[in-house]
């Protein structure tokens, strides 16, 4: 199972490597981990999710919480949280295809951000499942790059809030 | 105008160092130069993993941290299974190490190693200073991580420019603020409440002890509960001297090589107390087991450490101190006279008599008459290999400590401990005990005790091989010996004598015993060499 934790760290050089390095020596397994500031700079906020059973869950908590820099850990339990990743698609697309491509980026609500001769590149921020969507969309033309940011998370404060 | 090398030893001695375990080297000049001028003593080991191990052996004996220094580089990477030895062990240390001047750090310049890198996941946190002026604070957030909580090595990387470059004052700060860092002390009352009600229910509960009653200090309160209560203790190998050997509440140490009784009790309890212990694969070889048949009351300081190998029924995060002196107020529980009457049978149904050889030093009977000799607050340091089984099972603790490399098996471990316990317990017996090959990984030290002039009393169980893992061949590989056989001994009596250091060879019981009896008398370092016949088992 996916869970997606929230660590709060001191934005000390370094605090990056001592929080992977817990991950290949406890044989952790992550899918994305995304790092950047938060509203005091002094502090960042690592997102990961990680893949695992209950009990390699509260262990990745445990051990991250030792590591000194770490401030806070929490794991969002679904449903309290909106998730979102940011990720560049670069697409081919020949001149008799390029609308058939809009047509996409507007349906999924994806900017297109770089346009060539042969390629578009859509710039997409939404949910994983819906970058899924998207790639399986444009697939049939061609993917030559994906880059992703992994996903970021914030906790919901209404309930009534687009997933 | 101050330098960050004067800073560096101003902190050492705001944290009242008197002992720093070292080798220098270029990068580390400017520090060691400043070290000098001061009354700060500095033991020049001889190699830098043996730094680490004294400063272990002296942060043990002492209660307090430990401080190591070595040069960049192959200085410092020497020092890593050290560290590495210190951390699985919880045991605090401050570990200084040189590194090359911060502007060409990265280029692979001669002598440079990332060892803040190297070391990450054996430190309990690590710093590279970029700054001078940093120095006072990393200084004392290093001292207070390694010390407090669950205690462990903290490495401290300095680029010899830090140390050369000054700064206007020196101001050490009387506080330290790291928001990550709040360990919990006491024991959570519902816990405990919860913890109380379970022991209240329970026919057959056994307390486990480990290192971490010794670390927090708790070894009285933890005599004084099971005492209050009744309930028998097994140790780890960590926990040994938890209880002295001869308590009949006292089963024995537990696990792969530990005593048969004392495994036998904890596979048969229906409440099982872990008091500061970690649960390692040599101690409970099958956690699953035990929890099908018994609840189980995890005490530990490190939240982490509940759970991890053992399924927990009451977790109590909390330093052991605290959490048994609260348990001990509410505590009102009797052991059923009969659980205990099975463990005492058990105990002596187990028993097993050594098996002897002619012309051969019989270790186990001897370990047990050892501990006769040596005075009752001695420091036993047992090193790694069948020598470590033979003191863990034989060596019958009073008052005194028992200190091994239990969680990293780290051969060579003793002779270096013991120098840094003697010089922390100058008027303690201290005796290390080691085979032939642990003490041939510890050789150089004995220039150390030489210098030094360390009454420091050292015991080799010479049985030219690799006992441990021999016997291990002997069981799973068709007994061929590959690469376990030592061969070339060298004379350790002669050895040892080019030292300067008394010296003798035992080949029967009594032959050990009266030199063990010279040696104690004497004020001087003493190597005694056992002769023991290689086919002698662990157990």
């Amino acid at each position: 199972m996916k869970y997606t934790l929230s660590v709060l760290v001191e934005n000390h050089p370094g605090v990056l490597s001592k929080v992977s390095g817990l991950f290949s020596r406890r044989a952790f397994n992550i899918d994305s981990l995304a790092v950047g500031i938060t509203e005091d700079p002094g502090i960042s906020r690592m997102t990961i999710v990680a893949d695992g059973d209950e009990y390699v869950i509260e262990q990745l908590e445990k051990q991250l919480n030792k590591v000194i820099p770490v401030i806070k850990v929490r794991t969002y339990t679904e449903g309290d949280y909106i998730s979102r990743e940011l990720s560049l698609i670069k697409v081919n697309s020949p001149t008799n295809k390029r609308l058939d491509i809009m047509k996409i980026a507007e349906l999924m609500e994806a900017r297109i951000v770089d346009v060539s001769v042969n390629t578009m590149t859509l710039q997409f921020a939404d949910t994983v499942e819906r970058f899924e969507t998207l790639c399986d969309l444009l697939k049939p033309y061609g993917i030559r790059e994906i880059v992703r940011t992994g996903t970021v998370a914030i906790e919901k404060d209404s309930v009534v809030s687009r997933k | 105008m101050i330098s960050g090398a004067e800073i560096m030893v101003k902190c050492l001695q705001q944290e009242n160092v008197s002992v720093v375990f070292g080798y220098p080297g270029a990068v580390i000049c400017p520090f060691f130069d400043y070290l000098y001028k001061t009354d700060i003593k500095a033991v020049l080991v001889r190699q830098e993993q043996n730094a680490a191990h004294s400063a272990s052996g002296y942060a043990r004996a002492l209660s307090t941290v430990g401080v190591c220094v070595a040069t960049s580089g192959p200085g410092a990477l020497n020092m890593i299974t050290g560290i590495a030895t210190a951390y699985m062990d919880s045991i605090p240390l401050v570990c200084i190490t040189g590194q090359v001047r911060s502007d060409v750090l990265g280029r692979d310049v001669f002598q440079e190693a990332d060892i803040t890198g190297a070391c990450e996941s054996f430190v309990k946190h690590s710093y590279l200073v970029k700054d001078t002026a940093e120095l006072p604070r990393i200084f004392k957030e290093a001292f207070h991580i390694a010390s407090t909580g669950r205690p462990g090595p903290v490495l401290i990387d300095v680029p010899v420019d830090v140390q050369t470059a000054e700064i206007e004052e020196f101001v050490y700060p009387d506080k330290v603020n790291i928001i990550g860092y709040k360990p919990s002390v006491k024991g959570h009352p519902m816990q405990i409440k919860r913890a109380l009600e379970m022991i209240a229910e329970s026919k057959r509960p056994v307390i486990c002890a480990g290192g971490g009653v010794l670390s927090s200090g708790a070894k009285p309160r933890l005599r004084e509960f099971s005492e209050k209560t009744g309930i028998p203790v097994v140790s780890t190998m960590m926990g040994i001297g938890v209880m002295p050997s001869d308590d009949p509440l006292y089963v024995g140490m537990l696990g792969s090589h530990g005593k048969k009784a004392a495994n036998v009790t904890v596979h048969n309890a229906d409440l099982v107390i872990l008091c500061g212990a970690r649960v390692g694969d040599r101690a409970v070889a099958s956690p699953d087991q035990v929890v099908e048949h018994a609840n189980v009351i995890h005490i530990d300081i490190d939240p982490a450490e509940i759970g991890k190998n053992m399924k927990t029924t009451v977790p109590i995060v909390g330093d052991m101190k605290n959490v048994l002196s609260q348990m001990l107020k509410d505590v009102d529980y009797t052991t059923p006279g009969e659980w205990k009457q099975q463990i005492e049978s058990w105990k002596a149904e187990f028993a097993k008599e050594p098996e002897s050889f002619e012309g051969f030093v019989e270790p186990k009977s001897f370990i047990a008459r050892l501990s006769k000799l040596v005075h009752t607050k001695a420091i036993m340091v047992a090193d790694v290999g069948q020598n470590q089984i033979w003191c863990a099972n034989n060596y019958r603790i009073k008052d005194g400590r028992f200190f091994t490399s239990g969680g990293m098996g780290t051969m060579g471990y003793s002779v270096p401990a013991a120098v840094g316990a003697k010089l922390a317990r100058p008027s303690r017996d201290v005796v290390a005990v080691c085979g032939d090959g642990s003490f041939q990984m510890a050789l150089p030290e004995l220039a150390t005790i030489a210098v030094e002039k360390l009454n420091v009393k050292i015991i080799v169980m010479r049985n030219t091989v690799l006992g441990m893992v021999h016997e291990l061949q002997d069981k799973h590989y068709g007994s061929r010996y590959a690469v376990t056989e030592l061969e070339a001994v060298p004379d350790f009596v002669k050895l040892a004598q080019s030292y300067g250091i008394d010296a003798a060879f035992a080949s029967s019981n009594e032959e050990a015993e009266m030199y063990t009896k010279q040696m104690l008398r004497s004020d001087k370092p003493f190597v005694l060499v056992c002769n023991v016949h290689p086919n002698t088992s662990s157990i």
